[in-house]
């Protein structure tokens, strides 16, 4: 385990029990002259949205004033999404009616693109509206690191997985395409990136100042080329993420899951090609690094995977003089 | 808002109140809603109440109130501190649901209405206790005589109201008045309480039963036969007497016979004394049944209430009457069978209430409507505000 990942492990993995002081948060958020938006990108969300509305709205606005604004940035929904989200007092816009000269393109990142013209916060928080045991943390645990760090730019969330318990051991908390696709693409190319312990969660805060500089995939590619782009501009310092505990949501079929896998391969090869990995491919790594949960402990594991490789059997001597094929 | 508001004078005052009262609360939709999502989302099934407590307990504690504390058989309590604090106004919910905690709680937020396990029964009565808080910080209203807010533990079933009845047993200030807050149905008004008792009949057939007797029988042809003997038995319609089946349990397959079974009933009864004649009538009919069928059928007693109340020509009853159907709220005059039971018993005037309307409760789809929710805060306000001033005194 090199030196430098058990740091940033330590320093920039936070609980999001350790901000349960609210009005200090605030206090600090004032003192910094800070504003903070909220952003839920929606598409045909009315089962969760409204929810979510209301625990934000009573508990990080009336009660504890966190919040500067709760903005729901739709898709385009047929169902009653943005009716009931203004019922509870979001504000509610129609992506395609921000930055219309821009034209409208239908995807999530889409909608986190033009909240970042739309809103007006120092610091903007994403999180998706499908979560069903929606409560304060889901904000306040990202939004504290950028609070208390003035370093750190950008925070994601990370979860015990409750869907994911079906083999019966308890995994790192990453989702199939994150242990399947993305932590091996880091641990062969970004060994250190293999520190996120959920690259692909949807929820995060980040700074004003790295949103408005980074470039956006409009589908499902957004968090993976985020995750990127910070690390070559800013480095792993300004990356923090906060354990939110359990996150219960829709699980999805392996049909999508294998779409949104594609999707997350063509942004991972331009940002590849962007940065010039992809003609000249680094020492292969044999180590694989992933997680393993021991009460709110993430330990890193290393494994050391190698593919050795065998040649055609037409080339060993044996074999040859045995099927006679040197006659 | 926060600006302190005049006390009403008259009780023209205090009904003319509560309509603006209703409009000012729905700035605290949020709040209370919220308050209801996340104290829904918690399993509460009754002698499992502790995670809700704590939220209810941290609550009070946010909202800076006084001498917050839990007892021996986990209630949450706090005060509201008067200004005069002479007398003390409970105001009080039941925190245990009919829902265990296998059961799913997520709770579904529609633009009008609220889905989830207990919603109505009684996650909608504690959130509206646990906002009282901010709700009078929000009106401006500064209580002459102390509000001590309650969760209350073990009510439903085999609770059997040991949370509430030990808190008055033990509890060391007087209380003077009760008003015990249920989530449905807005308009309900509770001043007496019904005779009523709660049992099992429990069916075992003995190892060394004898299957080749004449008419040898499982468990739920005896049942049957139980159930038949008692609805055989004559009830007077006035005063009102009833016996309710809420369960059986018997058996798990297609052909095989059962050995065990077990009913659960209620008795209710506003005539007193019916009750206990009543039981002693079940208690014939199980001991012949059991004789007939060489089987063993027993009555288990679970709960039990004594009749009795404050008068309907009480101030209080009235006066709620009144506040009630200012804000268009019809009453429903029913006796409670709940907490308002235990309050009865120690002399303590006391109403129930609800907060709106619901609908399917108990079950799965269990919903309540938000907009008669104002209503019902605000008839708790302004019921709160007449024990306060005076106005429900004898």
């Amino acid at each position: 385990m090199s030196k430098k990942k058990k740091t940033w492990l330590d320093t920039n993995t936070f609980h999001h029990s350790e901000f349960w002081n609210l009005l200090h948060l605030i206090e600090e958020k004032e003192k910094q002259g800070l504003k903070i938006s909220l952003c839920i990108p929606t598409l045909n969300e009315e089962k969760t949205i409204g929810k979510e509305i209301i625990i934000f709205k009573s508990e990080l606005m009336n009660r504890y004033p966190l919040l500067d604004e709760i903005a729901v940035i739709d898709s385009g929904s047929t169902d009653k999404t943005l009716e009931i989200a203004a019922s509870f007092g979001a504000d509610t816009y129609l992506s395609a009616d921000i930055l219309p000269k821009q034209g409208f393109k239908p995807g999530k990142g889409e909608n986190l693109w033009k909240a970042i013209h739309q809103l007006n916060g120092d610091i903007i928080v994403y999180v998706d509206a499908d979560i069903k045991n929606i409560h304060p943390r889901f904000v306040y645990g990202l939004v504290a690191p950028l609070i208390y760090h003035k370093k750190i730019q950008y925070v994601k969330a990370f979860y015990d997985r409750p869907l994911a318990f079906s083999q019966g051991i308890r995994p790192s908390g990453g989702g199939r395409v994150t242990e399947i696709l993305i932590r091996p693409l880091f641990a062969m190319f970004y060994p250190e990136l293999t520190g996120i312990i959920q690259p692909l969660s949807g929820e995060y805060a980040v700074r004003r100042e790295v949103l408005q500089d980074i470039p956006f995939p409009i589908g499902y590619g957004v968090e993976t080329s985020h995750i990127l782009d910070v690390y070559h501009k800013w480095g792993m310092k300004a990356f923090g993420q906060t354990d939110l505990d359990q996150r219960v949501h829709r699980n999805q079929t392996t049909i999508s899951l294998g779409k949104m896998s594609f999707g997350i391969l063509q942004s991972f090869f331009n940002r590849m090609q962007k940065y010039g990995g992809i003609d000249k491919l680094p020492d292969m790594n044999q180590i694989y690094k992933h997680f393993q949960a021991q009460d709110q402990q993430y330990q890193l594991v290393e494994e050391e995977i190698k593919e050795e490789e065998r040649p055609p059997m037409s080339t060993i001597p044996e074999y040859r003089k045995k099927f006679g094929l040197d006659k | 808002m926060n600006i302190m508001a005049t006390p009403p004078k008259t009780i023209n005052d205090l009904l003319n109140g509560v309509i603006t009262i209703r409009d000012q609360v729905k700035d605290l939709r949020e709040i209370l809603l919220a308050n209801l999502v996340m104290i829904g989302e918690i399993p509460s099934p009754t002698f499992g109440e502790e995670a809700r407590i704590r939220f209810i307990l941290d609550r009070f504690t946010e909202d800076g109130l006084d001498r917050i504390s839990t007892d021996e058989v986990g209630n949450a309590l706090a005060f509201v501190r008067g200004s005069e604090g002479e007398k003390t106004i409970l105001v009080a919910a039941h925190t245990d649901t009919v829902f265990n905690s296998s059961v799913d709680h997520t709770v579904r937020v529609e633009s009008k209405r609220i889905f989830g396990s207990g919603v109505a029964d009684n996650s909608l009565g504690c959130a509206a206790v646990v906002s009282i808080p901010k709700i009078l910080e929000h009106l401006g209203i500064v209580p002459k005589h102390n509000l001590l807010l309650m969760g209350i533990t073990r009510s439903l079933g085999r609770g059997d109201l040991a949370g509430i009845r030990f808190f008055l047993n033990n509890c060391k200030v007087p209380i003077d008045y009760g008003l015990f807050v249920e989530g449905a149905q807005l308009g309900r008004l509770s001043y007496s309480s019904m005779g009523m008792l709660r049992g099992e009949i429990q069916c075992t057939i003995p190892d060394e039963y004898d299957w080749t007797l004449f008419e040898s029988s499982g468990a739920i042809n005896i049942l049957n036969e139980v159930i038949t003997k008692i609805m055989a038995i004559p009830l007077p319609t006035k005063p009102k007497t009833t016996i309710t089946f809420g369960s059986v349990n018997s058996g798990n397959s297609y052909n095989t016979v059962p050995t065990t079974g077990s009913l659960h009933f209620e008795i209710r009864s506003e005539q007193a004394g019916m009750v206990g004649d009543l039981q002693n009538r079940l208690e014939e009919i199980t001991d012949e049944v059991a004789s007939n069928s060489q089987t063993e059928v027993r009555l288990e007693v679970i709960a039990r209430r004594r009749p009795g109340g404050t008068d309907f020509s009480h101030p209080l009853t009235k006066v709620s009457k009144r506040i009630q159907e200012s804000l268009g709220v019809t009453p429903k005059i029913q006796p409670s069978v709940g907490e308002l039971s235990a309050l009865i018993d120690k002399e303590v005037p006391g109403i129930t209430i609800g907060i709106t309307s619901a609908y399917k409760m108990h079950s799965l789809k269990e919903n309540i409507a938000i907009e008669p929710v104002f209503s019902g805060l605000a008839q708790m306000v302004g019921i709160i505000q007449a024990m306060d001033g005076g106005f429900c005194d004898e």
